[in-house]
């Protein structure tokens, strides 16, 4: 077996509240691994701490509690000069094109950073090679004399890719990279992504809060829900046959582009808001909001375990080896 | 084409791009309150460097001549002892924009690493520095700086420490609410992510975010410094008696407001120009240095 690219432990991270004591429970209690060349979808609302999960992966944030190991090594507790040589293989691209890159560089300083900072070229050298990364992002090797603000938002995320690949690494965490585009830029940078993640093998943990966008990515895909994994495993089981009910709900309200199959489809509309992770609820933190929750759901917090198959655990009491709910027929 | 032959050797790694000056100026030329303000700042500088060459002794006095009005003798007139008004305010301007522009440079030079480093280790100094910055700010600014200069004595380089002093909370602060607001953008995080350093976080990524403000600061700074001096000056506690600077000879001028106000009226204009020009070439730096600013 190759040892994963990523595992995460048990992740927890609590921001404390100043007042009260309390904290909010941003992500509580979540483990996923990513194997090599494998892209993993971590899918969820906004606030349901996937975002936090891909800070935790490259340190920026620091976890409250478990553990992070890259390529097998724990880092959760390394010190910044010690994790430096490992951040060689692990890069991110961020949501925002817009914050992500320093307004006062040039696109060709921004590329070059990473291998400067690696010591991995320089001059000439460099230049060569952020000239090769800009042209295999679909850039002009011209761009590089230009500065962030003379780009477009489809642009700018490219160079963000380019800064994320330049140094060719294991892992990229890709952070809602495409969420902020126009639905038209989304399609060529969600295909250059793939492109780029088939020739260069590199590991994604690819977060987004659309369902539709990991369908054609992922590998696999994690569904999170106010600081837990609900449900996880393979992108075609996923999509072909949800299990926990809120991964249906979520599946139903992608719209389908079959006009008639849409108008006969049943949609699951969730009532209420998703719970404060100040205080989420007891038991199933979905039970506030699933149609078919019964008594157990309100005490008993469901392990994410693989109830049918192996591969695909999902955190839910009503799926058992002979029954799975279903939403969408008749509630 | 020849340009780029020229960059070929070195890269567009090298730093700064060639041309930014020159990007910079252009932007800035655009913009005719800006060059105003600069006309305005260079006219003064000029006044100050050349004025005393070529004027009257400002402590010379034609006695026969006390609170004469402006005539061909004396273009802006003289004072109650009979002095040049014009040669004073060009000395003057020599003095007073010594002070205000020495004053800021001081408060920047230690103020903005000081509110840098704050900024950047939030958590263990900031609450030290900001608890400090608090007690000096809890004096209003001119009372502060007359205790400074009450303590150091009177002289121009000690009106300069007091002023620059009197200043240093200000620029702390500024510097590091920016550095806060910088320190989150995900640019930063990129360079964390990717093992840079702390200092060239700083100074690479986090503080050229913050020059458009800080210059800012600085050219608000300069005109407050002016008036700041003229005020330490009316009290004895700034420069002392017979240099002149605007100051000074604005509060000589009070006793005679009614029988020679151009006494008055000259280094009030050289005040307010003054801290026109600064203010009006502060914002067209601002604008010129963002890189962000169209054309």
């Amino acid at each position: 077996m190759n040892a994963p690219v990523l595992e995460v432990k048990d992740l927890v991270k609590h921001y404390p509240i100043r007042r009260g004591g309390r904290s909010v429970r941003a992500v509580d209690g979540v483990s996923l691994s990513v194997g090599p060349g494998e892209v993993l979808g971590l899918v969820g609302e906004s606030g349901s701490g996937k975002s936090t999960i891909g800070r935790c992966v490259l340190r920026l944030t620091e976890p409250t509690a478990g553990s992070v190991s890259l390529g097998g090594r724990d880092v959760t507790h390394l010190s910044r000069r010690a994790l430096r040589p490992l951040r060689r293989d692990v890069h991110m691209v961020f949501q925002d094109p817009y914050s992500s890159l320093n307004p006062r560089f040039t696109v060709g300083q921004i590329v070059a950073e990473p291998l400067r900072r690696h010591g991995v070229a320089r001059g000439a050298e460099a230049e060569t090679r952020v000239r090769e990364m800009l042209e295999r992002v679909g850039l002009s090797a011209d761009m590089r004399t230009r500065r962030p603000h003379e780009l477009s938002g489809g642009q700018r995320q490219r160079v963000g890719l380019a800064r994320a690949l330049v140094l060719e690494p294991k892992l990229v965490v890709a952070d809602e990279p495409v969420s902020a585009l126009d639905v038209s830029v989304q399609a060529s940078v969600l295909n250059l992504i793939a492109d780029l993640q088939r020739d260069m093998g590199f590991s994604c943990l690819f977060i987004t809060h659309d369902l539709s966008v990991v369908e054609f990515l992922a590998d696999r895909i994690a569904v999170m829900y106010l600081g837990r994994i609900v449900e996880t495993g393979p992108t075609e089981k996923i999509f072909a046959e949800p299990q926990h009910p809120y991964t249906q709900a979520l599946l139903s309200a992608a719209p389908e582009p079959d006009p008639v199959r849409q108008r006969e489809r049943r949609r699951v509309v969730l009532g209420g808001e998703v719970p404060s992770p100040l205080d989420p609820p007891t038991g199933c933190r979905f039970h506030t909001r699933c149609p078919i929750a019964v008594d157990t759901c309100r005490t008993d917090e469901p392990r994410l375990t693989g109830v049918r198959e192996a591969d695909r655990p999902v955190a839910c009491h009503l799926v058992t080896p002979s029954a799975v709910p279903d939403l969408t027929e008749g509630n | 084409m020849a340009d780029q032959t020229l960059s070929a050797p070195l890269p567009a790694l090298a730093g700064a791009t060639p041309g930014r000056a020159r990007q910079v100026w252009r932007r800035f030329r655009r913009r005719p309150a800006a060059v105003a303000g600069l006309a305005l700042v260079a006219g003064f500088l000029a006044l100050a460097v050349i004025g005393p060459l070529v004027t009257a002794d400002p402590a010379a006095q034609d006695y026969s001549a006390p609170l004469a009005p402006p005539s061909g003798g004396h273009l802006l007139g003289t004072d109650d002892l009979g002095r040049d008004l014009l040669a004073r305010i060009a000395y003057g301007a020599r003095v007073s924009l010594e002070a205000g522009v020495l004053s800021v440079l001081l408060a920047m030079v230690v103020g903005v690493p000081i509110g840098l480093v704050a900024g950047y280790y939030r958590r263990f100094l900031d609450p030290v520095v900001m608890r400090l910055v608090d007690v000096v700010l809890a004096f209003p600014f001119l009372i502060f700086a007359v205790g400074m200069a009450a303590i150091l004595g009177p002289s121009l380089r000690n009106v300069i420490i007091a002023l620059g002093v009197s200043q240093l909370p200000g620029i702390i602060r500024v510097t590091r609410g920016e550095v806060l607001t910088l320190r989150e953008l995900d640019y930063v995080a990129a360079a964390v992510a990717d093992g840079a350093g702390d200092g060239r976080i700083m100074f690479r990524y986090v503080l050229p975010g913050a020059t458009s403000t800080l210059i800012v600061q600085a050219t608000v700074g300069i005109p407050t410094a002016i008036i700041g001096e003229a005020t330490l000056s009316f009290l004895g506690l700034g420069v002392q008696p017979p240099t002149p600077s605007w100051g000074v000879v604005l509060t000589d001028a009070q006793q005679f407001l009614d029988q020679a106000p151009w006494l008055a009226i000259w280094p009030g204009v050289m005040i307010a120009l003054s801290t026109l020009g600064f203010n009006l070439l502060g914002d067209g730096l601002r604008d010129a240095l963002d890189p962000r600013s169209v054309r």
